[in-house]
This record gives C-alpha cells, structure tokens and sequence, in this order.
C-alpha cells in the first residue's frame, strides 16, 4: 500500500464546512408544516401516578396532540426493549415510553404534547395535571441494598438487579499467604456526558411511500431504525434514520431507545406531520442516561518485594431507575481493573443496584476510569506502605513485551475472552517518566517544599479495551466524476470520521483525500451496522473501508486491463489514474475507468462480477484491540483554599498506527478535558428525597478553557495484530486514568499531611475539608507562612 | 426552556420607562443585559407579565468624572467600563474585579446597572460598591434620590429600589492614591464567588490608616464587618496582624452553605481572602507612595 494520507497530521475535510456554520445538526432540520413537541416529566423520584388530566392542555390553542401511556398503541405501551442481555442480569427493567402507573426517577416522561410551536407546547405542560401519591425514594447504593429498603421495583422482589463475579486464580489463598495485604474502600460519583448538542429527533411520515424519516441525534443509526421498524409495524426499508452532525455523543446516545426516540416517530405517523423535539439543557441533566457511579471495597496482596499476587473488589453499580442497557459498564469497570499489570489472583464481583436516580449507561470510559481509580490507588498504597518508588514498583509488575498476546483470563464485555493482542508497557512507562522528567522530580519537590508550595506529581497506566466487534462495513464507490463515495452506517459525532476514513480510502485508489466524501449514520446509505461506541470506529468500520477500497483498487485494474488491453500486473495505479508499465502513453484516469465499468450498452466480462467501481466489504474482528497509556501530571495545591492549578500535563499513547495525529491529539485531549471535569468539577447532586439539584451549567460545572491546562501529547505505535491498519481505538483513552493521575499527585502534594485521596470527584470544598482534618489529627509543624502577594 | 407568554415593551427615555414601570407595578421587570433575567424567564422561574427592555434608553450609557466620583450608567456593558481608561486610572478596585464577573460575551451584554439592580450577593460589583461606600441616583415618578450601597442592597436580590423606581447610574468614589485588591475563590474562572472579598485601604507610610473590606457569597448582602477593618486600622500590616485579621473574619462571617461550598468553606476562606486581599492593598498603596516621592 502506498502510504501518502495515512498517517499524516492533515485537516479535516469536515472543518470547512463546520466551521461555516455549513453543518446539520437535527434541530437545522426544518420542514413544512414543523410540529413542536414537550415532554412532561416526573417531579418526584419515586411516586405512583393515580391520574393524568390532559383537557386543558388539550384546550389550549394552538396544540395538536397530547399522549399519555394510555393513548399510545399497545407495542409502545409495552416497556421499551431490553439491549444487551447478560445471564446474571435478572431482573432487566426497562423504562415506559410514557410512565404506566408508576415513577422511578425525576425526570421520567409522563406525557408527550405536540404543539404548533414548542412555546405552546411548554405552555401546554403547565395544564396537565398529574395526580402523584409520592413514596419513599432510594437514593443512595447503600440505602438501596439496606434490608427492608423501598423497592424501585416492587415485583423485582429487591434492589439488586445483578450479581455477577469472575475469578482468576485463587485470591483468599494468596491473600492468606501473602506477605503483605491492603484494603481500602473507592467512591465514585455520578456525572453525566453533557455534549454540547443535547437529544433531538424529527420524525417525517409519508403515507403514499409508507416511508417514515428520522433524524436522529444517536450513535446508532441502524440499531434505532431496526428496533422503530418493528416497534411501528414497518418494514426496515420502510424507515430511513439518519444521524446527522452530532455535537458530541459520549456513550449516552448509544443507548435507546429513549422514550423521545419512539414517540415522534409515532406522533408523526399519527398525525401526518412533521413533529420535531428538541431536548433542552434542563432536560438533558435528568433525562439523559448518566454515568459513574460505584462503590468499590477492594484489596491487594503483595509480596515482600511489592510483587502482586492477588486483587479482589466487590463493588456496587448504581443502575438508575431501569437498566436498558445491561451490565457493560460494571463488567468494563471490572475488565480493565487489571491493567498493564501480571496479575495471578484476581476476583470481582459486583451487584448492580437499582436507585431513584436517571438511568446509567456507558459514557467516554464506560467503567475504565473506576477500574483504573481502583488498581492505580491500590499500587500507589504498596508503594507507600512497603517505602518502594510508585514507578519502581508499577516496573516490578508490567507485563512483559515478549509475553503478547497476554491472556487475563477474563471474559470481556464482547463475551470474548480479554486477551490484549499487542503493546510495550515498559517502553509507554518510560517515555512518560522522561517527558515529565520524574528522575529530577525529587529535587524539584524539594524545590518547591523550600518555597512553601505543595506541589505533587502523579504518573498513572492504564490498558483501555476498543474496537470490539461484532462488525461495521463500508460501501465505496468511484463515480464518472472521478470522485470516491464511501458509506458507513457508524454515526459521527466530530471524531474526525470524514478525514480519517478518507485517508484510509485515498491511499489505495491514490486520490487526493479531498475527493473522499464519506457519508455516516445514514441508513439509506448503508444499512448495516451497530453504531459508535467502545472506541471501535476508526478500528472496524476504518478496516471495512480499508478492504472496500482495496477491493475497489482490484476492480479498477480489472476493468482498466480490459480497456487497456493489458494484463492487470502490468498496471500502476498513481496518482488516481492508471497506466501501463513501459507505456506511459497508455493509461486511464479513475473517472474513465468508472465510465468504462458501467457502459449503458455492450456486454461487462463476466470476472467484472458486477457494473461499476463500487464494493462493499465488512470487518468483524475477533475480540477487542487494548491501546495502553501512561499519563504524568504536576499539580499544586493552595492549601487555604482547596483551589488546584495544574502545572503540566503529559500523555504518552499507544494506540497503534496512527491515521491522523492531528485527530488523535484532539481525541486525547478532549479525553483529558472530560476526566478533569470528572476529577474537579462535575458532580451530579441529588438531595435525600431524590431531587436533582444540579440541571444547570452553573451548578453542574464543566471545565472551561481557562480550567484545563496545556496537554502535552506523544504516541508511541505498537500495531495492532487484529486488522489490516493496524490500529486500536483512541476514544476514551484521555479520560480514563485522570481521576487516579490527579489522586497520586493531589497525594504527593500533600504527602506531610498525611492525605489519601480514595473518592472522587473532588471539589476546594471537599479538599480543604480533608486538610483541615488530617491538619486536626496530626498538627503540622507549621501552616506555612502566609502566601505573598494574592495567592 | 421557553419563556411563558409575556407583553415586551422597548420603551427610548428614562421618563417613558418610569411611566411604565408606574403604569405596571410589580407585573413589569425590566431587561437590561439579560445575563441573569433571561435564564430565569427561560427555565419559567420568573414570570413577569411585562417585560421593559431598556436597550433603547440611549441616555444612560456613559462613563463620568464628577466631583471624585466615576459616574457610571446604569445600560454601560461591564466590558466597557472594564476597557474605559478611567475606571483603570481612577476606580482599581472596579478594574481588579470587573474581569472576574463571568466571561468576555457575558461582560459585552451585561450592564454595571443590571449587575448592582439584580443584587447577587455572590456577584463582586455589589461588594466593590460597598467597600468604596458607593452609592446608586435612582428615578421614580417623584423624582430622582441618592442611595448609599449600604442602604441599596437589602436583602438576597433585594435592593431599595421601589417597583417603580428604575437605576439611573452608579457612583464610584475614585481611589486612585489607595490601595485596593479585588480578591475571589470560584469554582471555575468566570463563576460566582465561593468567597469574593474587595480590599481599600489607605496608607502612611508602613500605617494603615483606614481599612475597607466587602465580602461577597457569604451573606444575603455584600457583608463588611468593622471589627475586622478596626483590626488593621492605625497598625502595620504584619504577618501577625493579617493573622489576626483572618482569624476574627472566619470567627464573625456568618455564610450559608450550598452546594458547591459549605458554611465552614467560606468562613474559612473568607479569612484566608481577608488576609491576602489586605495584603496586596497595602503593597500596591506602598508602591504608589513611592512613585509618588
């Protein structure tokens, strides 16, 4: 393959466009005779509903339509379908479209108004009366699993929905002989993904084609289409879902359906008009599925030299209210606990617990981060306990280049065994260590200490699963023109799809990447698929794209050969024209050669197989890729206020061969962006009655340009021995190890008092609070003096 | 998130505003920026009945010097009072904490008036005016008063204002030969103050001679506290001072927790502020005596 694009720190193809303002997202959507729709939602975490009273609503002008779960066909009155099933998920509820008779989280939709303008539909919620008879809400793990708690679903017969463990080895063994064992308890908080974009749907019914059209602000196109073709009677081909621009998806609009997600479908069907809803911020904070979390009780066991021989967790998953989307976040959480590192004896188990709380599902880590939080902080108390170097006892337990693939003997959230295929911890270690100078750091710590600043520095590992199957595919296509289409199905929320894919095409058919137009996330495109999530884009739907060009490539010097009276090894392929060897006089451009593959008249050789320049080709890999990292900060604590400034920040990232560094850079950063917010910012609050009290940007705090520091950036490329390119997937890996990077170094910086960070996130409330107690237990010899200046 | 149904008028002089704001009494607000009112009307937490959009009174956007005063309009954008030479030569204290109130698109639409009439006691222009011991000129249908800060803010987002009273301009002793420091603790750049505190002092030589100090986000008000200013006063600012400083701060503020910081947070960190923004006054009063000599 000639490797011109590949690789290459190029723009993006989709800049101009969305930098123009150029971009669709669903609400640039607009259509004549547009209706507006509002979702009345539960105010109460947990209540029974004894009536819904729509008329006045009804009665206000201007409005259309107004459903409750009564009113809807008895396929949407049915709970919505259940994703992924697991064995041990027993009791795998999952939401009404509109609440039946009952709700279980604030936020839940009770009724659906469609209206002339969402004006009037908002207007029209403050009409329906709703008779709610509140009951006692549970709202914290450990209230839920508490014998005798309120049940969230009484027929459930208990809380836990799931218990599932999976072992390696034999951990009470080695912990009974084992020179040294530490326990520790790990809590994580809930944060939601908060894309910029929130949900949408526009609905669009044609009754003389029976063609419904959706657009759709999801990463699974395909999946929606197939589950509202069934949900509404209609053929697949029947319902056309596109996912149009995406501003930002992050996991949550993996996961369908939403209750919106069928219920403008289903109003414009039945009102033969366009229906459009827009999901605003407030909603998005209750509405869209959250994340995080858990509550991990884990132990390691250590040999005199700090060698592992034994971790266990047991840990509590917060589901929310319902659990549509399965087990994948605990079983992600428990999977990538082990990390980089040789683990003989390990056990997790985990109950899934259902709360009074907006429902859980994957978001960018999806699990990681927790397990990484658990593994890293548990390493980090050997080093301290045993006087042994963090990064000296994270090199003593590294597995070892020579021992790839590397079976860590547990089942992965693709029922696949978790083997990682390739990777050079050691080497990701090292040039970490040396980019943040850590053989100077103890100097410089001192440096500092001298100056009377508490200053930390922490280097965390992580191993992140991606580019699980089962499949994508990818349809390309060289039309008269001369320029190539590509389709496939995965849906793009801004990671670069129409470049990176571009670049994989525009090397084997030597075209200028600009005249690559790739279309995602349109089922009338290409309609097969599962979707964006578990960082597997660039990985399978790049490797189908990668086999459909090639196959494009053959056919071209087919075709061409025929044309040019020439034997296909004779010709070259440059330059997107063909010619043959020796004779420069005779060649072909890409454009003739798609004229001459589909004449209007003659005959097509039969070894042609089919007209045109086209091939669609899928790639099913066989288990998951694992790209690893190591991330170094330097960080410095006011210790008066709580308040944290990060001095540097330093990714070293092995994700295979890299497409487009470029891209790459942004995706890492973006990640990191994400887990500091995870880390500093961002907690979901709900008071002990279930209500939720951050729904807005002012109280759920993103970090802002001002808050996340200059993220330094370098890859390191172990291939991937699983596809074609070579490649692994990068979508979550600046997120995961953040939440246990900053806690090792918020440790370091506070080393005299004594801190040790086991929750997360964090807040200059929750810090100080931890200073003023560990200053209380232990009185440090001296506060420092007072800052100079203003601090 | 779209407003309830209201009647918007765009009235173009001060006079035709206040004969409306008498015409609807407590059913009118107006609109000057919009950074705070808009959300509110959006997420239907407020909702007026007639809103008064004051962006076609051209009159009250200006910035003067009168008689030691800056003299600042109630409709001028807090980014132009923030880029206006005078504030940055005359009024430090404003010019410390004018690039704190949220961010630049913020500061272009909202207005120094709307930011003091809305009166947030986590918002740093309240407590800037109330440790210069400023005070607002309002108009009603009787005619036009003089508010000191100390009597203007009454309560959470509570002013003195009658409902048919409307902000003309705010006043700003200038305190050039002071030292000030605007000082705050947020979650993010940009956010409401945790803890906010604006410093004056005036110095002879090493003495301070006179000590001001305005909290914001830990009372329904911008909070001053005498004892901890008499702390100060007539003393060098030594490190032992400045501790005792912030020791009677913590002791005596009297916040309310929420949920980004608890009572026991601001207390202390208002100490920690106290200390700092002091300080730095006194520094920057010590520099401009000897630019001075």
């Amino acid at each position: 393959m000639t490797t011109q694009y590949f690789g290459q720190r190029i723009k993006r193809n989709e800049d101009p466009r969305l930098l123009t303002g150029g971009g669709t997202f669903v609400d640039d959507v607009t259509l004549p005779d547009l209706l507006h729709a509002a979702v009345l939602r539960s105010p109460h975490a947990h209540a029974r509903v004894r009536r819904v009273d729509t008329a006045g609503a009804e009665a206000l002008p201007g409005v259309v339509a107004v459903y409750t779960h009564g009113d809807l066909p008895p396929s949407l009155q049915e709970p919505l379908p259940r994703l992924i099933p697991h064995p041990a998920l027993v009791h795998h509820k999952t939401q009404y479209a509109l609440a039946r008779d009952k709700v279980r989280h604030v936020g839940e939709p009770v009724a659906f108004v469609v209206a002339a303008s969402r004006y009037v539909a908002e207007d029209a919620l403050d009409l329906i009366e709703v008779e709610y008879d509140p009951l006692p809400a549970v709202v914290t793990l450990e209230q839920a699993v508490r014998p005798g708690a309120p049940l969230v679903h009484e027929d459930a017969g208990t809380n836990v929905c799931a218990h599932y463990t999976q072992r390696v080895g034999n951990v009470d063994e080695a912990l009974a002989r084992a020179a040294h064992v530490f326990t520790e308890r790990f809590v994580i908080d809930r944060g939601t993904a908060a894309p910029m974009e929130c949900r949408g749907v526009v609905a669009q019914w044609d009754p003389r084609l029976r063609q419904l059209v959706v657009w759709d602000s999801t990463q699974a196109p395909i999946p929606i289409r197939n589950g509202l073709a069934r949900l509404l009677g209609l053929a697949q081909g029947g319902v056309r879902v596109i996912a149009p621009d995406i501003g930002g998806g992050f996991g949550p609009k993996i996961m369908m359906f939403y209750p919106e997600e069928v219920l403008v479908p289903y109003a414009a069907m039945q009102l033969s008009r366009p229906v459009k809803w827009i999901e605003d911020r407030r909603e998005n904070f209750a509405a869209m599925n959250h994340e995080r979390e858990q509550i991990h009780d884990a132990a390691i066991a250590v040999d005199r030299d700090g060698r592992i021989l034994a971790v266990r967790t047991a840990f509590l998953y917060d589901s929310g209210a319902y659990i549509p989307y399965g087990l994948t976040v605990p079983i992600v959480a428990s999977t990538t606990l082990p990390g980089p590192y040789k683990i003989p004896n390990y056990h997790c188990e985990f109950r899934a617990v259902f709360t009074n709380k907006t429902i859980v599902s994957p978001y960018r880590g999806a699990g990681r981060p927790h397990g990484v939080f658990v593994m890293e902080r548990l390493m980090d108390r050997v080093a301290a306990e045993l006087g042994i170097d963090r990064v000296e006892l994270r090199r003593r337990n590294l597995i070892q280049p020579h021992e790839f693939p590397y079976d860590v003997g547990l089942i992965y959230q693709d029922n696949a065994p978790l083997i990682y295929d390739s990777g050079n911890y050691p080497a990701t270690l090292e040039a970490a260590l040396q980019k943040i100078s850590y053989e100077h750091w103890p100097q410089e710590r001192a440096r500092y200490r001298a100056q009377h600043r508490h200053v930390g520095l922490g280097v965390a590992c992580y191993v992140e699963g991606s580019g699980i199957g089962p499949y994508e595919g990818c349809r390309v296509t060289v039309e008269p023109s001369g320029k190539v289409y590509a389709a496939t199905s995965v849906g793009t929320q801004g990671q670069g799809h129409f470049t990176s894919f571009a670049q994989i095409i525009a090397d084997a058919l030597t075209v200028r990447v600009e005249d690559v137009i790739v279309i995602t996330g349109d089922s009338g495109a290409f309609g097969w698929g599962t979707g964006t999530f578990a960082s597997r884009a660039a990985v399978v739907a790049g490797s189908a794209a990668h086999l459909a060009a090639q196959a494009v490539r053959e056919k071209t010097l087919l075709v061409a050969a025929t044309k040019l009276e020439a034997r296909p090894d004779d010709l070259v392929l440059e330059h997107g024209r063909v010619s043959v060897r020796g004779a420069p006089g005779k060649s072909m451009t890409l454009a003739e050669v798609a004229v001459a593959a589909n004449p209007l008249r003659g005959t097509i050789p039969k070894e042609w197989e089919q007209p045109g320049l086209e091939a669609s080709r899928y790639f099913a890999p066989p288990r998951g890729t694992f790209p690893n990292g190591v991330h170094a900060a330097i960080v410095e604590v006011d210790i008066e206020t709580g308040m944290l400034k990060i001095l540097r920040y330093v990714v070293v990232h092995d994700c295979g061969r890299v497409i487009n560094p470029m891209i790459l850079d942004g995706q890492i950063r973006g990640g990191v962006a994400q887990g500091l917010g995870g880390t500093f910012y961002e907690k979901l609050v709900y008071d002990e009655s279930g209500q939720l009290l951050t729904q807005t940007f002012m109280d759920y705090l993103l970090p802002t340009t001002m808050e996340v520091p200059e993220i330094e950036v370098d890859h390191l490329e172990t291939p991937s021995p699983l596809n074609p390119l070579g490649v692994k997937g990068a979508g979550e890996a600046g997120v995961i190890p953040v939440p246990a990077l900053m806690a090792q170094a918020l440790d370091d910086a506070l080393s005299e008092l004594g801190i040790r960070i086991t929750e997360m996130p964090l807040s200059p409330n929750r810090l100080l609070e931890m200073i003023r107690e560990a200053r209380a237990q232990a009185p440090s010899p001296h506060p420092g003096p007072l800052p100079q200046g203003e601090g | 998130m779209k407003p309830a149904p209201f009647q918007y008028a765009a009235p173009e002089s001060v006079e035709e505003t206040v004969a409306l704001l008498h015409a609807h009494g407590t059913e009118g607000k107006l609109l000057a920026g919009g950074q705070s009112l808009v959300p509110l009307l959006n997420m239907r937490l407020a909702r007026p009945s007639v809103i008064i959009d004051l962006n076609r009174v051209r009159t009250l956007d200006y910035i003067r010097e009168e008689n030691g005063e800056i003299a600042i309009g109630a409709m001028t954008r807090q980014r132009t009072a923030e880029r206006s030479p005078v504030v940055t030569r005359r009024l430090p204290l404003l010019a410390d904490a004018l690039p704190l109130v949220g961010h630049l698109q913020i500061r272009t639409r909202g207005t120094v008036g709307g930011n003091i009439a809305h009166a947030d006691p986590s918002a740093e222009l309240p407590a800037v005016l109330a440790a210069l011991e400023g005070s607002v000129v309002v108009r009603g249908p009787g005619g036009t008063r003089r508010v000191a800060a100390h009597a203007f803010f009454v309560s959470y987002l509570t002013t003195a204002l009658g409902p048919d009273e409307l902000l003309l301009e705010v006043r700003f002793p200038a305190h050039e030969h002071q030292g000030s420091a605007f000082l705050e603790v947020a979650r993010r750049h940009g956010d409401y103050a945790l803890v906010g505190v604006g410093a004056v002092v005036t110095m002879a030589g090493n003495v301070c001679q006179r000590a001001r100090l305005a909290f914001t986000g830990v009372g329904p008000v911008p909070v001053r506290i005498p004892d901890a200013e008499a702390v100060v006063t007539g003393k060098m600012v030594t490190d032992g001072v400045l501790a005792e400083l912030g020791k009677l701060v913590t002791h005596m503020i009297d916040p309310t927790g929420d949920i980004h910081a608890s009572a026991e947070y601001r207390k202390e960190v208002a100490g920690v502020l106290a200390r700092r923004a002091i300080r730095a006054a006194a520094e920057r009063a010590r520099m401009k005596q000897m630019r001075m000599r």
